[in-house]
């Protein structure tokens, strides 16, 4: 008996894992810093180089912060909805331009819409390392304590801002944080 | 064919082509080699299955400046490593620690192991008692 059945359960155990496997994602990387304070930086803004934006931005109110750069192709597919997104004033959404080219970054924003309340400029990408960006789009959620509370890696759509964001939006409103 | 076989042995080297970067190497032979060392054992999160000493990607670029200034400041090893795994977790390390969520991965083959040592000897052991039983018939 065993020795037909021991086989079975054995290639069915591995069905199962190979099944799991396909639908799992291994370009995502969960962040450490869920649970943490936001880095501590000062970076000039990308529309006003000689004043700094520090982490005290993101003390005494929840919002958003996604990392974009004019190169990146995927920061396009979403910038439409990260517009939509801003305009309903849920929570500000700040931008951390990454690696990027200050007079394409301004004509961009110029051209198609500036969804953000302020744009933090990263020009050699260290600051970014310190938030631990491995490839633009990514989105943080902050809490007004300035604890990272979500990562989202990849282009927003209106179902991740749904579904994702604006629960853990609401939740962080309810109990105050 | 003697320059298609020339052709196929400096595909050979191919793979451990280098990037190169612009900072000048540590005048210090010690300190080069263990940037070196440790370049090698960080995952390039851009492109996964390279280590950011291999990657051409801009990230690993980026790590590798990084790890040459922390070399050059005179911090350990140990204080490199958390600052990679305090950013990006246990994934960027090419040999993961043994702690409880990686048990299996470090314990699986040996568990594999015991499990077909239980099942030779006992296979071994019916067929020695098969053998026995024959002899012992008509």
């Amino acid at each position: 008996m065993w020795r037909y059945l021991l086989p079975i359960v054995v290639l069915a155990a591995l069905i199962g894992f190979f099944w799991r496997g396909l639908y799992l994602n291994p370009r995502i990387v969960p962040s450490p810093l869920i649970g943490k304070p936001v880095p501590v930086f000062s970076l000039p803004r990308l529309h006003d180089p000689d004043s700094v934006f520090t982490q005290e931005q993101f003390h005494g109110q929840v919002a958003l912060l996604n990392v974009w750069a004019t190169w990146c192709v995927a920061c396009r597919d979403e910038h439409a909805t990260l517009l939509h997104f801003a305009q309903q004033g849920v929570v500000p959404v700040y931008g951390l331009d990454y690696k990027d080219d200050r007079r394409s970054a301004l004509d961009w924003l110029a051209k198609d819409g500036n969804p953000y309340a302020a744009v933090a400029f990263d020009a050699s990408g260290d600051v970014a390392i310190n938030w631990g960006v491995y490839g633009a789009p990514e989105t943080f959620l902050i809490d007004s304590h300035g604890v990272i509370r979500y990562k989202y890696i990849g282009p927003l759509t209106p179902d991740i801002i749904d579904k994702e964001l604006l629960p853990r939006i609401a939740a962080l409103r309810r109990t105050g944080t | 064919m003697k320059r298609i076989v020339l052709l196929l042995c400096c595909g050979l080297f191919l793979s451990t082509a280098f990037a190169i970067d612009s900072q000048p190497p540590f005048a210090d032979p010690a300190s080069q080699a263990r940037y070196e060392h440790l370049i090698r054992q960080f995952r390039c999160l851009v492109c996964q299955d390279e280590s950011i000493a291999n990657s051409d990607a801009d990230l690993a670029a980026d790590f590798r400046r990084q790890i040459h200034a922390m070399v050059a400041a005179g911090q350990t090893d140990r204080q490199i490593k958390q600052y990679m795994v305090n950013r990006y977790g246990d994934f960027v390390l090419y040999n993961p620690p043994v702690q409880p969520n990686t048990w299996l991965l470090w314990g699986g083959p040996f568990l594999l192991l015991f499990i077909a040592m239980i099942v030779l000897v006992t296979v071994v052991r019916r067929r020695a008692h098969m053998d026995k039983a024959e002899e012992a018939g008509p």
